[in-house]
């Protein structure tokens, strides 16, 4: 029964993953309030794009696509370490990290 | 030192005292502020007194101190020159000016003793002086056209010198306005001057003056000098301007007799004098310059029996007697005209600071029906004002008498004047005559009629000093200009100083017939006559308690009550003009300035506003709308690139 079931999954598939977490990111961070889920929400869109990448990569045969991700994985990470001490700093002055206490930053 | 300095710190004398007082304007000692305002109107008064000195010494043909400091303007073929020329006219002018200015700048640091914003009043006195000699001196229109706007300037300040009271605020408003309107008038006819000969420098305009006169009614010339003239009716209190001068009143004393008496208000004869050649080529303009001074000469005078105000009176007495200055311009007799500038200039200012000693006296009261018998409180004051009184009557001998009757026999003599000229002209000195005994009677003579908790008293040194000066002058005053038929018969036969001097500058009357002795005199004796007789009456109405004045204003009511009311003349200008004048501004400002003008901006700015607001919401600083926009960017180019 399983084994009939089973489709192999191809390029589409995890094209149409990546899109849907990427959407699911875009939507997070356009509609969230929390600094932090927003936060969360871009790291999905980063990770939904290396899956594009990835899957790419490995059905082209070509590896660039997967040197790419580490790029990418690298400064998703320093853009989370900015992003939260930021986040941490509003947290201190406001005991709240919604996103709309950010307006202060405006000159 | 050479000319240039000396005009130089005859000008900026009062102009440095008006600063010094004007920056110290908030101090009460009324010594210092008084010193240095003196002072410097002293200097300037020295400094003319060199400089006319310098005159003399110079040969007759080219008589005239001409200096210029810088261009001031340059526009096309229109040059003025910011210059000035001191000649026989202005010569005597600044004389005038300072040593009348400094004698009653000397009254007032008395007389304003007690006032608050004495510092600011001297700073205001020597601000009119500086403006004065910049009109007198300016050797063209433009010059003289920035003096004439700031003696209008300081006299609107003066007027309104206490402007918490709401009445003089306004007669200092009225003063303003209607100087404007003539001032309006003036600068047309000086741009008409210009464009006929490219030039409004004095001596240009004067030699290009056509030798032929012109008749006609519409010629630019005409037109030109009428204008000139309406602009001098509005300085020089003329119908149908002078209805701002009796109100004029509303300034401290000596301002009335520096301003409103001996110096401003004759600016307007001085222009005619300074362009006598230009008017002279206008024998129309000049004709309804000798009826409108006729008439105010009348006019006023008549008005003047009736004031009860004793600075109204002699404030109805100076338009009448500038009223015979402009009869004097207006037959030809230019220099005649300005010899009456300055013996009028002598005895009222002399009688203004007269009155200003009384009104001191009487402690701020005015109504000479409760004078009386003040000549045995006053006896400097008397003795002084008494001077001034002969002299505007024309009695024989004192400054008065030869600058009147010059112009009395010139209305009747000059191939430009006319018998009914001289017959108002008489009508006008009998009736001054009349009002002056009058004023003379109940302010001096006859029984005190004084309140009992006001005690008259003599004014202190400082204030009769002036009157006495003053005084001497309006008895010898005239005696430089004696006529010919007179000086015939006095031991040593005196010249005529005036006529002489002034002889070069004033064109001559073409067609004038050389004198007839015999009815010279008989002109002279019938208005002699006539105003002493007319004094008489006046003495015997008024000098005894009599009660024919109360008798005849019974009997003359009507008559009576238009002369009261000033021929109702302002409240006809009320009717007829000021008020047709405030509907339209008032139809002006709903009906097109607001409704339709403001309207028309409010949209623009509404739609500006708008159209911000709308554009401001793409930048409200919510981050995650820019994401938003960001996100819609990027579908909108996916798609584009998608569809394609």
């Amino acid at each position: 029964m399983l084994n009939e079931a089973w489709i192999e999954p191809g390029l589409n598939h995890y094209l149409m993953l990546s899109a849907i977490i990427f959407s699911l990111g875009l939507l997070g961070v356009l509609l969230r309030k929390n600094a932090i889920v927003m936060l969360m929400s871009i790291e999905l869109m980063l990770n939904a794009v290396n899956l594009t990448f990835v899957a790419f990569s490995k059905y082209s045969g070509n590896i660039n696509g997967q040197v790419m991700v580490f790029f990418v994985m690298t400064i998703a990470a320093a853009e989370a370490a900015v992003g939260l001490a930021i986040v941490a700093s509003i947290f201190k002055r406001f005991k709240e990290v919604n996103i709309r206490f950010f307006e202060h930053l405006k000159g | 030192m050479d000319h240039q300095t000396l005009v130089a710190v005859l000008l900026l004398a009062p102009l440095v005292g008006f600063f010094i007082n004007g920056f110290r304007y908030r101090k009460h000692n009324h010594l210092v502020a008084g010193a240095i305002a003196t002072t410097m109107v002293f200097i300037s008064f020295v400094c003319s007194i060199l400089l006319f000195l310098n005159l003399t010494e110079m040969k007759e043909e080219n008589r005239r101190i001409v200096v210029s400091f810088f261009e001031w303007l340059k526009v096309g073929n229109f040059k003025a020159e910011f210059s000035f020329v001191i000649d026989q006219i202005s010569g005597i002018m600044i004389l005038i000016i300072t040593g009348i200015g400094s004698l009653i700048h000397l009254f007032s640091i008395e007389y304003m003793h007690h006032d608050k914003g004495v510092a600011k009043y001297f700073s205001y006195l020597n601000l009119f002086v500086f403006n004065m000699l910049l009109l007198v001196l300016g050797s063209n229109l433009l010059v003289m056209f920035a003096g004439w706007e700031g003696v209008g300037l300081c006299s609107y300040l003066l007027i309104g010198f206490w402007f918490s009271d709401e009445s003089k605020a306004a007669a200092g408003m009225k003063a303003f306005i209607t100087n404007r309107i003539g001032d309006a008038a003036f600068l047309i006819g000086m741009f008409i001057l210009f464009l006929q000969f490219g030039t409004i420098d004095f001596a240009n305009l004067n030699g290009l003056a056509p030798s032929t006169p012109t008749h006609d009614w519409l010629n630019p010339l005409t037109i030109a000098c009428l204008l000139l003239f309406i602009g001098a009716t509005g300085k020089s209190a003329q119908i149908p301007l002078y209805v701002w001068l009796p109100d004029a009143m509303a300034g401290p004393t000596p301002v009335s007799a520096l301003i409103h008496a001996a110096t401003m208000v004759t600016a307007g004869v001085y222009m005619i004098v300074r362009l006598n050649p230009i008017f002279m080529a206008a024998p129309n303009a000049l004709l309804v310059v000798a009826i409108v001074g006729a008439a105010t000469a009348v006019i006023a005078a008549s008005i003047g029996i009736v004031q009860n105000d004793i600075k109204k009176v002699l404030a109805y007495s100076t338009v009448s007697q500038l009223g015979y200055m402009f009869l004097g311009v207006g037959v030809g007799a230019f220099g005649s005209a300005l010899f009456h500038l300055m013996t009028h200039a002598f005895f009222k200012a002399l009688m203004f600071l007269g009155s200003g000693s009384v009104i001191h006296a009487m402690h701020e009261e005015q109504d000479i029906q409760k004078m009386g018998g003040l000549k045995k409180y006053l006896p400097i004051t008397h003795l002084t004002f008494a001077m001034g009184w002969l002299a505007i009557l024309g009695f024989p001998g004192f400054s008065g008498f030869f600058s009147k009757d010059e112009i009395l026999w010139m209305s009747y003599h000059s191939p430009m004047g006319h018998p009914a000229l001289w017959v108002a002209g008489v009508l006008g000195a009998v009736m001054t005559a009349f009002y002056m005994t009058r004023l003379m009677a109940l302010t001096f003579w006859g029984e005190s009629r004084v309140p009992k908790n006001i005690h008259p008293h003599e004014s202190p040194a400082l204030m009769w000093i002036p009157l006495v000066v003053l005084a001497i002058l309006s008895v010898i005053g005239g005696w430089i200009g004696i006529p010919h038929i007179i000086s015939e018969i006095l031991p040593g036969h005196p010249a005529n100083i005036w006529e002489h001097w002034l002889n070069p500058m004033i064109t001559k009357i073409p067609g004038l017939a050389a004198a007839n002795p015999q009815e010279e005199w008989t002109l002279m004796g019938v208005s002699v006559t006539l105003v002493l007789l007319s004094s008489g009456i006046a003495f015997i109405f008024y000098g005894k308690a009599s009660e024919l004045p109360s008798k005849l204003s019974e009997n003359f009511g009507g008559l009576y009550r238009l002369l009261v009311d000033k021929y109702r003349v302002d409240e006809f200008y009320e009717k007829a003009l000021i008020r047709p004048f405030v509907w339209l501004s008032e139809n002006l400002w709903l009906h097109v300035d607001v409704s339709f003008i403001d309207r028309c901006t409010h949209w623009c700015s509404n739609f500006v506003k708008g159209a911000g607001a709308m554009a401001r919401t793409v930048q409200n600083g919510n981050l995650q709308q820019y994401a938003m926009y960001m996100a819609l960017g990027l579908v909108v180019i996916l798609s584009y690139i998608l569809m394609r």
